[in-house]
């Protein structure tokens, strides 16, 4: 029986270790995409998927860790921040065009 | 050295990249050629300091913490939704 309760806990670990290390790839993946694309645009698609889906893998990593309560709290974190992230980045998108931002159309100028 | 250790080790090495993760953001939000650039990557850095936040509550084992997370994702989000209307309309009514 124990040695079951051991090989559980075991898997666990394992599968709350590669969540945390893709968490913290996509997050990274999100940070260059916000350094490198070329307008608010695709600076918005890049950063909001990523980082959505990297803090969520994050604290899905911690929520197989700890208490049951606390897991909870960290489900209802992932699920507000999976509801306001896009809407942010909705409203971010809507208030550059108004203001007179455009997509750049085409290929980018070498010196950007 | 168990796969729990390794654990405790990559949540502390996970807090450290995050944070140098904010730094690398904050390139964008001081270089940013147009006001909603700066404005993505404010609301960039609160979702990663949301992240830096419940892995120290982890860390330190202190639960409170996670309340202080969900507040500071609440105030990301209205900040981030104000300045946006801010930018779009000149006013904030």
């Amino acid at each position: 029986m124990t040695d079951i309760n051991h090989w559980v806990n075991l898997l666990v670990d394992l599968i709350s270790l590669i969540s945390l290390i893709g968490g913290l790839f996509f997050l990274f993946v999100g940070t260059v995409g916000l350094l490198r694309l070329p307008d608010v645009f695709t600076r918005l698609h890049a950063t909001t998927k990523c980082d959505t889906l990297g803090a969520g893998l994050v604290l899905l990593s911690l929520a197989l860790q700890s208490a049951p309560a606390v897991g909870i709290r960290l489900a209802l974190i992932v699920v507000f921040i999976i509801v306001t992230n896009p809407t942010a980045a909705h409203v971010i998108a809507r208030a550059a065009y108004q203001t007179g931002n455009r997509p750049i159309i085409g290929r980018r100028s070498p010196d950007d | 050295m168990s796969v729990a250790q390794i654990l405790q080790f990559s949540y502390n090495l996970g807090a450290i990249l995050v944070m140098l993760m904010i730094f690398l953001s904050l390139v964008r939000a001081l270089k940013g050629p147009t006001a909603p650039d700066r404005v993505a990557a404010i609301n960039i850095i609160g979702t990663k300091t949301v992240v830096i936040i419940t892995l120290i509550a982890r860390i330190y084992e202190q639960t409170y913490f996670l309340d202080v997370a969900m507040v500071y994702a609440l105030m990301s989000f209205i900040t981030t939704v104000g300045v946006a209307k801010y930018l779009e309309k000149g006013a904030l009514d």
